[in-house]
């Protein structure tokens, strides 16, 4: 069997007395994308912000494989060493760099996978340039990929919703991750607008070779994206499978629809 | 052991002012998340004002608790006046901004104050009038209390009873603790936001108004500064206890007073002010959530 | 909103102006000779002030709402759009002849027929204060840290110029070095365990520190011989040349041109490497730049010790100036200073700060009467500017990047 790229075991999460997080447990697998629902408020959020680093979890573990290397524990990590290790994030709510450019916004990406100091960006030396150099043809060639290389000098602010959504992508692929993790890419986005963003995940996923793991309320590019999908509610993952397992799946439903409403098909 | 008894009073007084003033910062911060830089001159205000009130009174004849009870009551609404306009200039305009903007314009405030008052009345110390009344039954008691010092401490007390309740029973004081939580989730609840942020600047100012004048007339004398230390001790002590919660400011309020009292006692008097700052400085790196503060965990 | 409407309301606000100001303004008591002073004057002027501010207010209130509003529907900005001070400093056909004039006016300026001693003096002040705001800059414009003790740092710098000397007999040159270390060091010790903090402790952390600096230097007698402080440092030499109180000055006055553009040149190619990116990151989102793989400690941490060196290179400049130091010049009001600067300039831009300290060092300098108010009017700049123009005078501009494709691309589109 393959190793997966990303293995949550009994994750858990409390915010006082608020239990946000049930021993969750998924996994994700090289070259898949995975859909993370659930309704409102289920916790599906807190999951990816308890991996990345951003909450320390209550319990479980978080372990991650990156292509080609061993496998390593990666909860109580800080963010950013979370992200160095290839796992990179959007969120649900856009947070960009708003007063810098679209380029420098996918350049802070390159970051961690820079090294140039103070005294590198005092005196420019050789190495300084190459690695400046580098980062921005990365960069670039990201944008471009992602359809926003008219926009490299437009300040992040002023590009439009869409755009703003799919530059969080860019910014994310700039760290080279092998998974990525992707927080309701879709929202806000008209049908048209949506199609896009799906041909375009498909092809992070194919042509890039990186995993997604993707929380999402759009049911039409959940159903038509994922290979696996998981369900989590109130805190808990009550089902996990392909598409038409998850659409015939009873609890499923009801805990989409309520309880009086059990027995009305998924539409 | 009457040395040490001495510096425990002295403590007590002390941290029962920086309590009275750690309340505005603890409550400001509870409702806006803002660190309130103008909050020590509108203390600092309160004292000048009861310093003007009382002078004119006493220029003018008059003598007696009635001149306190003026003074004190005039300090009070000019404190509540200022701390209200203060927050509708600087902070309202920059709910929504970037987190630094209200802090710059909290410490642009402050300065602002400051000066207006130093360039308005005077640079030099003041003396101010003991308007505390002298209370001959504590000695007949054998109670080793000076007046000022036990007028302080029941005035503090009073104080913290009449604010407990009022934030417990008054509608006004659950609207304060809903918009703490979660001010949208209580602006769609219903509760009028602007108007509880207000209540809250005036309460602090009236709670700050109160230690200015108390303070004042124990000490004797008052210049334009005396806000600026103040404030950034009782911010110490907001923090010591745990910023946005209100027991926790009064701890930390005693906790410091008595960590000056006996350092200044024991140790050195010329670095009074350098033991607040050590303190501060340590609860930050072992405890940044203040000791009586729930490490809250934020929301992203 | 009618106009009747507006004047009731400015109404309104004057009366509750002269209500407030009114002890505070309009008495004056004399606790020695016993009299009180009544001000009424000040109770007029304040209530004609504050009307018709209360109309200026709201209109820029309004004006900003509106803008905020227009925020959101972006029209695609064009060069032609651009307000003229940014247009001037992308361009350089444009502002390559002002730069020119400017640094030979610079150059030519201790010479002048005008040019007293004095009159150097406070220009050379005015590029110290240039040197500390780009500094501070690189903390709080760059960075997004407020900082309200960079006097602190400044001090350090300039009592190990004066210790060194005092004691060891060391001079200038060593000294800029060394008191530049001490300070980036004192910076380090400090930032370290605030920095990981929630951004506004620092603010208070910093304050608290600059007030302890000072109440050392002037406690520890046996240490930095108190309030007096150290007198006779000696001027920075140049190959032990003779010279004169005038020539000195002048010397001065090249040397800190000398390191203002040094500075400049460190900031700019700092806010346009992968650090500067970092810090300008960390200062629009800090949880998106540590999602994004920048570790925020180190960022800051760097930030604050680079802040703290420039602030105190700067402090053995000011000994070296005055030949004197004491714990009164390092008192808040100098910290409050710089922030100003900055916040009036422009938080992350080097001409927007160097217009700053042009205008706040230099404005009070010579309209006299003015003085007097400088800090009242500091704190009004920084509420003022916060409120309606936090980006400062001039809008720090972002490095644009030139790509052959995008033009082509451009061009297919139209
Ligand atoms: N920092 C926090 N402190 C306290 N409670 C939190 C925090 N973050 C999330 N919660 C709570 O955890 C629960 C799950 O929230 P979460 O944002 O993960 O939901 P979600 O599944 O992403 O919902 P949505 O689809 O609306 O985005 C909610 O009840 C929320 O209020
Ligand atoms: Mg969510």
């Amino acid at each position: 069997m393959m190793e997966p790229l990303l293995d949550v075991k009994e994750l858990t999460m409390d915010f006082g007395g608020l239990r946000a997080l049930d021993k969750v447990s998924l996994q994700v697998l090289p070259g898949e994308i995975v859909a993370l629902i659930g309704p409102n408020g289920a916790g599906k959020t807190t999951f990816f912000n308890c991996i990345t680093g951003i909450y320390k979890p209550t319990g479980g573990n978080v372990f991650v494989t990156p292509p080609g290397k061993k496998q390593r524990r990666i909860s109580g990590m800080k963010t950013h060493r979370v992200t160095a290790q290839g796992m990179a994030r959007t969120f649900q709510n856009i947070r960009l760099f708003p007063e810098m450019t679209v380029l420098e916004n996918v350049m802070i990406g390159r970051h961690c996978r820079s090294r140039a100091g103070v005294l590198g960006a005092i005196f420019r030396d050789r190495a300084t340039r190459r690695e400046e150099k580098d980062i921005v043809d990365k960069s670039y060639a990201i944008l471009e990929k992602m359809g926003l290389a008219g926009e490299v000098n437009e300040l992040a602010k002023n590009l439009p919703y869409g755009a703003q959504r799919r530059l969080e992508i860019a910014r994310a692929m700039a760290t080279t991750p092998f998974l990525l993790l992707l927080d309701e890419p879709a929202a806000g986005m008209n049908p048209r607008e949506t199609d896009v963003l799906e041909e375009l995940i498909r092809r992070i996923c194919t042509e890039e070779n990186i995993a997604v793991l993707m929380i999402e309320h759009d049911m039409r590019i959940v159903m038509s994206i994922s290979s696996r999908i998981y369900v989590l509610d109130y805190g808990k993952m009550i089902a996990s499978g392909t598409a038409p397992e998850i659409l015939a799946n009873p609890v499923v439903i009801k805990a989409y629809l309520g309880e009086e409403d059990v027995d009305v098909p998924a539409s | 052991m009457d040395y040490f008894f001495e510096l425990f009073l002295g403590g007590l007084t002390r941290g029962s002012i920086y309590a009275l003033i750690a309340l505005g910062y603890t409550m400001v911060y509870g409702i806006i998340e803002l660190i309130n830089f103008a909050h020590g001159e509108i203390y600092m205000i309160g004292a000048f004002t009861a310093l003007i009130v009382s002078s004119v009174l006493a220029f003018a004849g008059m003598s007696g608790p009635s001149v306190l009870f003026l003074a004190a009551s005039v300090a009070i609404i000019y404190s509540a006046a200022y701390g209200f306009t203060v927050e509708k200039i600087a902070y309202k305009p920059l709910r929504q901004a970037p987190r630094l903007s209200p802090l710059i314009s909290a410490i642009g405030m402050s300065i602002f104050l400051q000066n207006y008052v130093m360039l308005a009345q005077t640079s030099d110390f003041l003396p101010f009038p003991s308007l505390l009344p002298e209370l001959p039954f504590l000695e007949s008691y054998g109670l080793k209390i000076g007046s000022s010092e036990f007028i302080i401490l029941v005035t503090t007390a009073v104080s913290m009873v009449l604010l407990m309740l009022l934030i417990k029973f008054t509608k006004m004081g659950k609207a304060m603790r809903a918009t703490a939580q979660d001010r949208n989730m209580a602006m769609l609840v219903g509760v009028d936001v602007n108007r509880t942020i207000s209540y809250t600047f005036i309460i602090g100012s009236i709670l700050a108004a109160i230690g200015g004048v108390l303070i004042a007339s124990h000490i004797g004398r008052i210049n334009f500064y005396i806000g600026f230390i103040a404030g950034i001790k009782a911010f110490t002590a907001a923090v010591l206890g745990g910023i946005g919660s209100i027991p926790g400011a009064v701890l930390g309020a005693f906790i410091l007073g008595w960590t000056e009292s006996f350092a200044t006692g024991y140790v050195s008097s010329d670095y009074e002010d350098v033991f607040a700052f050590v303190l501060l400085v340590l609860i930050l790196i072992i405890r940044p959530s203040g000791l009586l503060g729930r490490s809250t965990v934020q929301k992203v | 909103m009618n106009a009747f409407a507006q004047i009731r309301q400015s109404l309104i606000i004057a009366l509750w102006f002269m209500f407030i100001t009114f002890p505070v303004l309009v008495v004056r008591v004399n606790t020695i000779e016993k009299v009180v002073e009544w001000r009424w004057l000040n109770m007029i002027y304040v209530g004609i002030g504050s009307f018709l501010i209360s109309f200026v207010w709201r209109y820029f209130l309004e004006r900003k709402a509106q803008g905020g509003k227009e925020d959101t529907h972006p029209a695609p900005a064009t060069a032609t759009e651009k307000p003229f001070m940014q247009r001037l400093m992308a361009e350089p056909r444009l502002y390559r002849p002002f730069l020119i004039v400017l640094s030979l006016f610079g150059l030519a300026f201790p010479f002048l027929p005008f040019a007293s001693t004095y009159q150097i003096n406070i220009v050379t002040n005015a590029l110290l204060y240039i040197m500390l705001g780009l500094g501070l800059n690189i903390v709080v414009g760059l960075a997004g840290l407020l900082h309200l003790g960079y006097v602190a740092f400044y001090a350090v710098g300039a009592y190990s110029y004066a210790l060194l000397y005092y004691h060891f007999g060391i001079g200038f040159w060593v000294a800029l070095p060394i008191g530049a270390l001490f300070a980036a060091i004192f910076g380090i010790i400090l930032g370290f365990p605030v920095l990981r903090l929630r951004g506004d402790y620092l603010a208070i952390v910093t304050l608290g520190f600059a007030e302890i600096t000072r109440l050392v230097l002037e406690n520890w007698n046996g240490f930095s011989f108190g309030p007096s402080g150290i007198a006779g440092i000696p001027r920075p030499g140049l190959f032990g040349m003779e010279m004169d109180l005038h020539q000195g000055t002048i010397y001065i006055y090249f040397l800190m041109i000398a390191l203002c553009l040094f500075t400049i040149f460190v900031v700019n190619r700092l806010q346009n490497s992968r650090i500067g990116r970092a810090w300008v990151a960390l200062r629009e989102d800090e949880v998106a730049c540590e999602a994004m793989g920048v570790d925020p400690t180190t960022a800051k941490l760097t930030a604050f010790a680079l802040g703290s060196t420039w602030a105190g290179l700067a402090g053995v400049v000011f000994a070296a100036k005055t030949t004197f130091v004491n714990p009164a010049s390092f008192t808040f009001l100098e910290s409050a200073m710089i922030l100003s600067i900055v916040v009036l300039g422009g938080m992350g831009s080097i001409v927007g700060v160097i217009i700053g300290a042009f205008i706040l060092i230099l404005l009070p300098e010579y309209l006299r009467a003015f003085s007097e108010y400088r800090m009242l009017l500091f704190g009004m700049i920084m509420v003022v500017m916060m409120i309606f123009r936090p980006q400062g005078i001039i809008v720090g501009i972002r490095q644009i990047y030139e790509f052959k494709k995008v033009a082509a691309k451009e061009g297919n589109r139209q």
